[in-house]
């Protein structure tokens, strides 16, 4: 044992030596470098051109890469969109809209995609961006290359014919109305591998720099293809500040223009300095109920919760509110799919909560756990407010909060949860949100198993005219609420504050700064 | 020289134990960094690829190894979550935490110090008594809500300094030192606290020894007693306490940077804690904990070649 | 004896614990209202008579959770320093006794856990476990072992000169019985001393870790969770961030002055 440890503590000490000595030369290395290239990103600022303002907005979260086939994150990818354009986009009602595409049409049998390009479409590096782009960009994301596919949305991509310069035909396995949507991914210019440091996109924006945990710059481009949407401002710059106290004391201060997300404190606070849009972010914040489990595998159990759970005061405590009660997993920022109506089904009704709990034989109630990320306050807070309110039908809520990395492990991926809470953000496409509850999907992780909600949705994804689709979306809706799947809570508002002068920023049902039109008044 | 080579082994000691104690604790943290990365929405597939990419799928041993080399190399890896060098993440993060170090540091000696003097000299049995409830109070205030106090006091009743934020030095001096100045203040208040009972202590101690009584006999001014023998022989141990308040201002600015938003080490530690991005965890604790080993050790040399006494003893 | 000007302090700092303790005891019978319970329509109420220190952003009474919280920071102090203290004395009445390489070894390894800065070493600990109370607790021990292991050592090792000491070895009693015997008894002042001063500092390092997040989470009540909590309204309802930082420093004020009071009073006897 003596001996062990001693020569454990040799290698150790020896090992740590030149540990030391090595990680010295290095740290100054580094110094040279880090201070060169912050000289040449402070000189080109000085030049502007075109006087237009510049607008400072706050970030709560940190970019996790400027790369948009590995970015992940939705603030990171809402930044970086105005630096990447895709062949389609999003309109505020989540309408698809031609981008870089001139138009498209479907062949009958819905596998053949046809892409007419622009043909005035200019990179930010001054490459102009032809077919070869969208395909060598596509076939990335479908890892057609030889390459993992790095988008699961384009496996189902067969392949891809050029027929001109400015024509693309995209060949499906099969057929899917959810491939339309994927579509907004960003054209990424062909064998330019370096987006990470200096991201190269074909946007209204262009890439300026980046200090990692404090901000982003970009520049107006001044040829982007599409004239009439050529931005008014000449900077964008996004600050990364986490904490939302230290945004708003800033805004006060006139050190930021525009809070993505501000609370009705935040609001409060900045009183008439600023003015605001708000309305629902296509989120949905569940309580998830772990369908296979004891006693919530019981429908009647979960009715009754669903009835014991006051949502109204859940939005008004922890969201100040600012929130859109739901009745199911959908939204109504998406208008077009939404089932109206359902968000009243369970309105709260505690004696009929008790009388469920009867009949499903839990008159005296149960124990439960919560298990609640406890990264995110919001729905901690949500969680304790629940805590309160299921006491009232006798269910004892035992809450435990874990770190959102074991909750990925433990209850998102391994489903060893009884109940938990959760935002899912929002998607364009309605099969991405209602996939979920797919008897057979990986990430169903509720288990909820119900073969006319898998045959609904089948349906809609074969569907050929959107009536229908929106109809075949509808009723799953319907099932999940009927079912009472889940607790679904509510769509929290964003609100965007925005300082006085400021006009044009618009809604999304997708996380999306649209800054092409933000501009100053006076 | 023996006891120097004595002193530095145990120092070399010190840093082992330290950096196996790292690797030990981050070895057993659970959760997929992949997975944290890419967000709740991911792909099987981008996690699968981010996995490959990142190295996770290779075994333990394998990555400890790497992670050895590599330093050995000159290179300390690259963050899991921002995909870039962490040394270039920390040479970013690095003058905002040195200068809330140093700038309450210097708080510290530029109050502590006269004050601390000046109170010694006041040797009534009142003003112990309430110098010794007051010190006490700015050792127990904790430095997050002291802050929070001074950004109530300062940034919201009489908005005399900004109470969010970071201005580098770079882009304005007046800004920066205003921005950094509550902050240091929060970490400060406690290190000035324990420095005036400390000055105290050391020179009532003093005076209270022989040589300062024969000064008295030989008719010097007490001026003269204060400056010229007691300050001179008290201010070895000062030297000591001010070398260890540089790790409790370390340890403070990383609560304080999260108080005041500022984009320092701790800030940036608390965050890469949450996303499991043990590169750049690994590395910060390390270096941390290196610039206290290296100043403990270094207050301990300065400690013996000031005082000859000590160094007889050796 | 209190009536003399210099046990002053310990006096204040004995008043501040007993307040403090009673507020605990009476907080597992009776708070003014259910710390948990919800009130929607009073958010963010100022201090009144109804609600003494006001209302938090659940409509929840601020007093009744701060008695709650109480218990939390006593035991989560308490428990630190059983740990750190048990620890402690093993590795410091060990490399004092026997002193030579073990004595080495073991003080390296103290060195070792010093030389993380302040609550890093916390901070450290408790993100290899779950975020919680336990392991709070455990992180909070582990930090507090070097100062116990370091003032029992040095005490050891100047007891040890001591005739009475180097009497029994003489007579060949085990280490074990001397250790217990004779030196331990006459260094529990300086423990007393030592615990009272590692009880504040977790108390202390307790609501900064729970203020990051990173400590005691919800269900269980914590100040520095509420102070986490009380940040966003800071300035449109101070009073929660002033009522509950006040409370966690009356509490580290009182205990830290206990034990400096025990010091002054023994080296008064000395």
């Amino acid at each position: 044992m003596k001996l062990n440890l001693a020569t454990r503590t040799l290698t150790a000490l020896f090992v740590f030596i030149l540990l030391t000595a090595c990680s010295n030369t290095d740290g100054q290395n580094h110094e040279a470098n880090g201070s060169n290239s912050t000289n040449g990103q402070e000189n080109n600022h000085s030049s502007a051109e075109v006087s237009g303002g510049v607008v400072r907005i706050a970030m709560s979260t940190e970019i996790d890469n400027l790369d948009p086939y590995v970015s992940a994150a939705t603030d990171t990818m809402s930044m970086m969109d105005n630096v990447f354009d895709g062949l389609l986009d999003t309109d505020e009602s989540g309408q698809l809209v031609p981008a870089i595409a001139e138009d498209y049409d479907i062949s009958d049998d819905g596998l053949q995609y046809t892409f007419r390009l622009k043909d005035n479409v200019v990179f930010h590096d001054g490459s102009e961006l032809t077919a070869e782009d969208v395909v060598y960009s596509y076939e990335k994301l479908a890892g057609l290359n030889g390459g993992e596919p790095i988008s699961s949305q384009f496996e189902i991509i067969e392949k891809i014919e050029t027929p001109s310069d400015f024509e693309v035909i995209i060949h499906l396995k099969e057929r899917s109305s959810a491939f339309l949507a994927a579509n907004i991914r960003p054209i990424l210019p062909a064998d330019y591998d370096n987006h990470s440091e200096k991201p190269i996109g074909a946007g209204p924006f262009k890439f300026e720099s980046y200090v990692v945990g404090q901000e982003l710059k970009l520049k107006r481009n001044d040829d982007y293809y599409d004239v009439d949407k050529i931005p008014f401002l000449d900077e964008v710059q996004f600050k990364i500040m986490p904490d939302p106290e230290s945004s708003i004391l800033a805004m006060q201060a006139g050190e930021i223009d525009i809070i993505p997300g501000i609370s009705a404190q935040g609001l409060l606070q900045l009183g008439d300095q600023v003015k605001t849009v708000s309305g629902p972010q296509n989120m949905v914040q569940i309580m998830a109920l772990n369908n296979s489990v004891e006693p919530l595998n019981q429908k009647e159990v979960r009715q009754a919760i669903n009835l014991a759970v006051d949502k109204d005061m859940i939005i008004e405590t922890v969201s100040d509110g600012d929130g859109i009660k739901l009745g199911s997993n959908f939204s109504p920022a998406m208008d077009f799919y939404y089932e109206a109506g359902l968000e009243d089904v369970y309105a709260t009704n505690i004696a009929e909560a008790k009388k469920l709990m009867k009949a499903a034989g839990y008159e005296d109630g149960f124990e439960l756990e919560l298990t609640v990320p406890s990264d995110y306050q919001f729905h901690v807070d949500t969680a304790q407010v629940i805590v309160e309110q299921l006491k009232e039908i006798d269910i004892d809520v035992d809450l435990k909060l874990i770190e959102f990395s074991s909750w990925l492990e433990n209850v998102y991926t391994d489903e060893q949860y009884e109940a938990t809470i959760i935002g899912f953000t929002g998607k364009l496409d309605p099969y991405e949100i209602l996939r979920r509850y797919v008897t057979d999907y990986k990430r169903n992780f509720i288990n909820f198993e119900h073969a006319q909600y898998d045959e609904r949705i089948d349906q809609a994804l074969k569907a050929t005219n959107p009536t229908e689709m929106a109809r075949m979306y509808k009723d799953a809706q319907s099932i999940l609420t009927e079912e009472a799947a889940s607790v679904f809570i509510m769509d929290p508002y964003r609100t965007i504050a925005m300082t006085n002068g400021l006009e044009g920023m618009k809604m999304y049902p997708i996380q999306k700064f649209n800054l092409e039109d933000v501009h100053y008044t006076e | 020289m023996r006891y120097f080579a004595y002193k530095f082994s145990s120092f070399l000691m010190t840093f082992i134990l330290v950096s196996v104690i790292i690797f030990f604790v981050f070895q057993m943290l659970p959760g997929n960094p992949a997975h944290i990365i890419l967000g709740l929405d991911a792909d099987e597939q981008q996690i699968r690829n981010l996995e490959i990419e990142l190295g996770l799928d290779r075994p333990l041993p394998e990555r400890y190894f790497d992670w050895v080399t590599g330093i050995f190399q000159g290179d300390m890896g690259e963050s899991l979550r921002y995909q870039l060098p962490v040394a270039d993440i920390i040479q970013d993060r690095l003058p905002v935490t040195l200068s809330l170090t140093v700038l309450s540091l210097l708080l510290t000696v530029v109050i502590g110090l006269p004050l601390g003097l000046y109170i010694a000299q006041k040797d009534g049995k009142w003003t112990s008594i309430v110098l010794s409830i007051l010190t006490q109070l700015g050792i127990s205030i904790p430095s997050f809500w002291f802050g929070f106090m001074l950004i109530l006091l300062f940034g919201v009743v009489l908005s005399l300094f900004p109470t969010y934020g970071y201005v580098p030095w770079s882009e304005s001096f007046f800004g920066a030192l205003k921005s950094f100045f509550l902050p240091s203040l929060a970490i400060a208040i406690s290190n000035i606290a324990v420095v005036i009972r400390y000055l105290r202590n050391t020179i009532l101690d003093q005076a209270k020894m022989d040589y300062v009584r024969t000064a008295q006999c030989k008719g010097l001014s007490e001026k003269a007693i204060m400056y010229g023998h007691i300050l001179r022989n008290g201010l070895i141990p000062i030297l000591t306490i001010l070398g260890l308040t540089i790790a409790d201002t370390l340890g403070g600015s990383i609560i304080i940077e999260n108080v005041f938003a500022l984009p320092g080490l701790g800030n940036l530690l608390i965050q890469s804690i949450t996303s499991r991005d043990f590169p750049l965890v690994q590395t910060m604790i390390l270096y941390l904990s290196i610039i206290v080993v290296t100043i403990n050790f270094i207050v301990d040399l300065l400690y013996r070649l000031v005082d000859p006494r000590i160094r007889s003893k050796g | 004896m209190m009536t003399k000007p210099k046990s002053i302090p310990l006096f204040i700092g004995i008043s501040l614990v007993v307040t403090i303790s009673i507020t605990m005891l009476i907080s597992f019978f009776y708070t003014p209202y259910d710390p948990n319970e919800i009130h929607s329509a009073s958010r963010l109420s100022s201090p009144s008579a109804e609600h003494l220190f006001g209302t938090d952003n659940f409509g929840r009474d601020i007093l009744s959770r701060i008695m709650e919280g109480s218990q939390t920071a006593f035991l989560t102090g308490f428990s630190a320093v059983s740990i750190g203290l048990t620890v402690g004395l093993v590795i410091g009445a060990c490399a004092g006794y026997f002193e030579g390489w073990l004595d080495e070894l073991l003080m390296r390894f103290v060195d070792a856990l010093l030389a993380f800065p302040g609550i890093l070493l916390a901070i450290m600990l408790v993100s290899v476990f779950e975020p919680g109370m336990g392991s709070t607790i455990v992180a909070l021990g582990i930090m507090s072992i070097p100062t116990f292991a370091r003032i029992i050592r040095g005490s050891i090792i100047q007891y040890k000169k001591f005739d009475f000491v180097q009497a029994s070895i003489a007579k060949g009693a085990g280490s074990l019985r001397i250790i217990f015997r004779h030196l331990l008894p006459n260094i529990t002042s300086p423990i007393l001393v030592a615990a009272s001063l590692s009880f504040s500092g977790s108390v202390l390092a307790e609501s900064g870790l729970s203020y990051l997040g990173l400590g005691v989470q919800p269900p269980d009540p914590s100040w520095g969770r509420m102070l986490k909590e009380a940040q966003p309204y800071i300035t449109s309802a101070p009073w929660y961030v002033i009522t509950t930082g006040l409370v966690i420093t009356l509490m580290v004020l009182g205990f830290n002055l206990l034990g400096d009071g025990i010091r002054d009073s023994n080296d008064n006897r000395a």
